[in-house]
């Protein structure tokens, strides 16, 4: 698994529960270094295992940990770089649901050897849609529903998630849109280049 | 026009003076507080290349080539441009692009997804560069961290060479580690009894074997989880990790005196060495440093020393007030075997 995967785990556990926690949790999953290299590689069953781990430690269901990530990834100061580039994806919620197709291809350009899951959109009206996530490691899904939920904030737009379920390595989730332009939503500034 | 703001927003539309009959929307934007429309457009830009064009009729000349623009008012910024003969009767239209100033020319005015058409790759290429600054970033970081790394790995080696046991640095490494996981840890000084006398009276190849022979042994009264690290000539120690007291400690310590007070046979000789142990517990939960947890196994070393070697003793504050009185700084470098 791609180094940036596990450092977004590690930066998730130490911002959000303190770096006590994170050294606990790499101590758990048998892990005999603390620090994730975001440009290295590591062994695919590590990722897994940390997450049992985190789960674990925070005495909470992986599911509700991993949807939390996913929430965190999208509206945390210290990752606000990805919350950009997820804005890039379009001017509407709509729009950057529809550009979700693109986002393994995007993330390539930016990092070649950055793998990440493929995700499908199917529309089944102009305010229900469902996704399909290539899920290799269990709980993707749920990591989806907290952007897709941060996301919609973000845009403004009011939906309802559903986790409809997984299986055969792939996990669904239902989007409707309840309304488009709900709130004001956070501003996005196309020149304000987040360091 | 309404078809070309769409589809080039950035587009202007001259007449035949070369005057300005039509701004796109974006544009204009660049310069909201002056319309464009009524101007002469090379009053508005400064043509940089092809530099001989100077009129309107040698710009309508250059129709089809590539423009080299820039603002002349600040912010100068640089644009490329294409002119072609317009609709009307000797209208000219000339679209406009950032190129590579985009970046700049984005924050500069405050530029939205909506400020260009949907065809055209600015935003991609926005994307690109955000996130290749921050994959560089990364990389960046991930680089000034292995050149610190492999500076450190040159400076350190991490093994004794003569008895294969970690050295010093090695032990601050595996303490710092402790410490940072915030694991308790037992501390075991060990020196050497009568070991100068090996050395003097029957050379450096029998030290050198009796230490050998030491590092064994005390690697073999260790568990795996524990470190023996050769800390100076005839000097060692060993960290014991979770060790619950200075009695758990003890064991091993009676142990290994007893096997290193056994005579060691060196060709034909015999060496005869014993050992000092003072030890002290590491507990994370109180204020102590290893330093000073190290400073207490050291008094309580001297007093091992002091009660006349081959014992060992567990740290106590009494002890030191005892060594206090008894000798001056403690400290192994005070005391040398005779």
């Amino acid at each position: 698994m791609h180094g940036l995967i596990n450092r977004a785990i590690q930066c998730f556990v130490t911002d959000s529960y303190g770096a006590d926690k994170w050294v606990e949790a790499t101590r758990f999953a048998d892990l005999d270094f603390v620090e994730f290299e975001a440009m290295l590689l590591y062994d695919d069953d590590i990722t897994p295992k940390l997450l049992d781990a985190i789960s674990n430690i925070l005495n909470r269901p992986r599911s509700d940990v991993m949807e939390d990530m996913g929430t965190y990834l999208v509206s945390h100061p210290n990752v606000e770089a990805l919350r950009r580039l997820l804005r890039f994806g379009g001017v509407t919620f709509v729009e950057f649901l529809h550009s979700l197709d693109d986002l393994p291809d995007r993330a390539r350009l930016a990092v070649s050897d950055l793998n990440l899951p493929r995700i499908e959109l199917r529309d089944h009206s102009p305010t229900h849609f469902s996704l399909i996530c290539e899920s290799p490691i269990n709980g993707c899904g749920h990591v989806m529903m907290g952007i897709l939920r941060t996301m919609a904030d973000d845009y403004g737009a009011l939906a309802l998630l559903e986790h409809t379920g997984s299986g055969d390595g792939i996990e669904t989730i239902s989007v409707t849109l309840v309304e488009t332009e709900f709130a004001a939503g956070r501003a996005f500034d196309l020149g304000a280049r987040a360091q | 026009m309404q078809a070309l703001d769409v589809l080039c927003p950035m587009h202007v539309v001259l007449g035949r003076t070369g005057h300005v009959i039509h701004a796109g929307p974006t544009l204009q934007k660049l310069r909201p507080e002056a319309a464009m429309v009524g101007r002469r457009f090379l009053e508005i830009f400064d043509l940089k290349r092809p530099r001989a064009i100077t009129t309107m009729d040698a710009l309508r000349a250059a129709a089809g080539t590539k423009l080299h623009l820039q603002l002349r008012d600040a912010p100068k910024t640089e644009v490329k441009g294409l002119l072609m003969p317009g609709l009307g009767e000797g209208q000219s239209i000339v679209n406009l692009s950032f190129g590579i100033s985009v970046v700049d020319a984005v924050s500069d005015y405050s530029l939205t997804s909506a400020d260009f058409a949907a065809t055209d790759l600015t935003i991609e290429m926005l994307y690109l560069v955000e996130a290749k600054s921050a994959a560089m970033e990364a990389s960046r970081k991930l680089n000034l961290r292995l050149q610190g790394a492999m500076i450190a790995a040159e400076e350190q080696a991490f093994t004794d060479t003569l008895t294969g046991l970690k050295n010093r640095r090695a032990m601050d490494h595996v303490m710092a580690r402790h410490v940072d996981w915030g694991t308790r840890f037992g501390l075991m000084q060990v020196d050497l009894d009568w070991f100068k006398a090996v050395n003097d009276t029957l050379g450096h190849a029998a030290g050198d074997h009796v230490l050998q022979t030491v590092a064994r042994i005390m690697v073999e009264e260790t568990r795996d989880s524990d470190t023996v690290a050769r800390v100076g000539g005839d000097e060692f120690v060993i960290i014991l990790p979770h060790a619950k007291s200075g009695e758990a400690m003890e064991g091993i310590g009676r142990r290994i005196i007893e096997r290193l007070s056994r005579p060691i046979p060196f060709q034909g000789e015999v060496c005869k060495i014993s050992a000092s142990i003072g030890s002290a517990i590491y507990d994370p939960v109180s204020e102590q440093t290893v330093a000073e947890v190290m400073d207490d196994a050291d008094v309580a070393l001297y007093a091992s020393k002091h009660g006349g070697r081959g014992q060992q003793t567990n740290y106590t504050p009494a002890l030191r007030r005892n060594t206090q009185n008894l000798a001056p700084p403690t400290g192994r470098d005070v005391e040398r075997e005779a």
